[in-house]
């Protein structure tokens, strides 16, 4: 089942110009590449979350760097690049009852994928394969 | 015009003797029948006997405001349950607040004081009085309202807050006197121009009282052109019995009437007196008060006397302008906050490591206060909703705690300064 699972990092970023340029600028030093991220802005605060390549050497070095760092599982899911692409994977996960925290998605190498965070990941999971949704693992994306 | 002429203009060598026979009086009822004081003059190795002029005063000891932290509520109080009409409650330093009790002769002293201020200000019979300092736990609402009351004037107990109604009220009551911080009539001012009012020719109101923060000259100068009222500035502390003392009609000092109180000013650092015009800090030595007596209470303000007969013809002391504190208390929108009383409060909260910045902004008329504070990593969430919680609940905490509503700003773990030797956790940007 973990092999479902998609590392994310989240960082926190203060309500101040240049605090998010100060996180590139680690994420450049730590030589951290990114596959997908977002930023979640909000009254006062962000919140800045990302799917790297290598994540538990990133979360290690930026740590390392004193930024605090943490690591969430979210759950990937193909994504059909055309229009009503996004229809089909919101039919899914609704048709398989579950409800997303928040999501982004990205396109790449000719594959695009939602990703999302739930609450219980290991039982979305599950619900999704039983209800034959395919699900993308680490090596997919 | 006088309210009681004949203290109020007593030469001052005949002031001087009252005082000394009620500091002697309240000096031996204090030793002889209070615990607290007791304890505290055995401790300074002063006795009754020891006081033999005025002067004297400075061999008691001083009272702090931890003297009222440590003896909350009233283990402090020197009348009996049953003879306290009244009580207030402001800041404490830290988590408890500080209470002061009133018997009916206490109230009756504070509006007396307040009955001589409001006249040497003009204010009387035929006008009509907007009280719009909070009514409460705080005392400047009440006892406003009880000294205008006394004068003979009407009053109109506005309190703090909705502002057009309160600008509708002043106009449809013909409403001539305010008391409120000099920073909520400003503001009054802004409300009143987006209204269509012109406070000069839609309203009759010509004189303010305003305290319980700190304003200039200059302040008093854009009030005064502006909004066309003659403005007065007010001075007291809840320890006192509330605000109890004004400037008259000549603008030049704050009257401290000598029956009813003794001025000192002491260098913060040593506690030495200071001579007449210099600047040191305010102490005060109430002298006819029941159910709370104050000797000589550190106040920490800052100030300095003039000893010199004032123009209206009264006698007594009188205090300039307060132009700072000697401690870190902050007064924001008329409520004192204590930086310790924002630590505490933030030490509560598990999700907190503890390190924090208050910064403190003066936006048109009004102050904003932010206090930013540092998460614990454990505390930090991806979900938004999570933080947005957090926030919340430390926003509704410091709300409790300092009745003050203050901007909260999550910052990220190790973003906040360190410091190394003495922290300066407080950034006060206002220009008053």
């Amino acid at each position: 089942m973990s092999k479902y699972k998609i590392k994310q990092l989240s960082i926190f970023i203060n309500n101040e110009p240049g605090r998010l340029a100060q996180i590139a600028a680690a994420l450049k030093e730590c030589n951290i590449n990114m596959k997908a991220f977002n930023i979640a802005e909000s009254s006062g605060f962000g919140v800045f979350r990302a799917i790297v390549e290598e994540p538990d050497r990133a979360f290690a070095e930026l740590s390392k760097k004193g930024i605090v760092v943490k690591e969430t599982d979210v759950i990937a899911i193909p994504m059909i690049d055309r229009p009503g692409g996004l229809l089909e994977v919101a039919k899914t996960i609704g048709n398989a009852n579950i409800n997303i925290e928040y999501g982004y998605a990205y396109s790449n190498k000719g594959v695009a994928a939602f990703f999302f965070r739930v609450d219980d990941t290991d039982a979305a999971i599950e619900r999704l394969l039983s209800s034959g949704t395919k699900v993308l693992t680490e090596k997919d994306i | 015009m006088y309210w009681n002429q004949s203290i109020e203009c007593m030469p001052a060598g005949e002031l001087k003797k009252l005082q000394y026979k009620s500091l002697k009086s309240l000096v031996n009822n204090l030793y002889s029948f209070n615990a607290f004081y007791h304890a505290k003059m055995k401790d300074a190795n002063v006795h009754p006997d020891d006081i033999t002029s005025l002067d004297d005063i400075t061999k008691l000891p001083f009272m702090n405001k931890s003297d009222l932290r440590d003896n909350y509520p009233t283990k402090m109080f020197t009348a009996p349950r049953k003879d306290v009409v009244r009580y207030h409650v402001s800041s404490g330093t830290t988590g408890k607040p500080t209470l002061v009790g009133y018997t009916k002769n206490d109230i009756d002293l504070w509006t007396e004081s307040l009955a001589r201020a409001l006249t040497s200000i003009g204010i009387g019979d035929g006008d009509i009085m907007q009280v719009s300092y909070g009514y409460g736990l705080f005392t400047g609402g009440l006892g406003l309202h009880y000294g205008a009351e006394k004068v003979g004037a009407t009053v109109l107990p506005a309190s703090t807050g909705s502002t057009e109604r309160q600008l509708e009220l002043m106009m449809d009551l013909d409403v001539t006197a305010i008391a409120c911080t000099p920073s909520y009539l400003v503001h009054m001012g802004d409300v009143a121009k987006k209204m269509g009012i012109d406070l000069r020719k839609d309203t009759k109101l010509r004189k303010a009282v305003l305290g319980a923060e700190p304003w200039s000259d200059n302040m008093r100068r854009h009030i005064e052109n502006e909004l066309g009222v003659q403005a007065y500035d007010i001075y007291g502390t809840s320890e006192l019995s509330g605000p109890m003392f004004t400037e008259c009609e000549e603008k030049n000092g704050i009257h401290i009437w000598g029956d009813t109180a003794i001025v000192e000013i002491i260098d913060p650092e040593t506690g030495e007196s200071l001579e007449p015009g210099q600047e040191g800090e305010l102490v005060m030595t109430v002298l006819k008060k029941e159910a709370m007596p104050m000797i000589r209470y550190r106040i920490k303000d800052l100030t300095s006397v003039i000893d010199e007969e004032c123009a209206c013809g009264r006698t007594s002391p009188r205090i300039r302008r307060i132009t700072g504190r000697s401690d870190d208390m902050l007064i924001i929108r008329g409520i004192n906050v204590f930086p310790s009383q924002v630590e505490h409060t933030l030490m509560q909260i598990p999700e907190l490591c503890g390190q924090y910045m208050i910064h403190v902004d003066r936006i048109g008329a009004l102050d904003y206060m932010t206090v930013q504070v540092e998460m614990r990593p454990e505390a930090f969430s991806d979900k938004v909703d999570d933080m947005l919680k957090l926030k919340k609940h430390i926003s509704s905490e410091l709300k409790r705690y300092l009745n003050i509503a203050v901007e909260v700003e999550l910052a990220a773990p190790n973003s906040l300064p360190r410091f190394e030797g003495k922290a300066k956790r407080v950034a006060d940007r206002r220009k008053m």
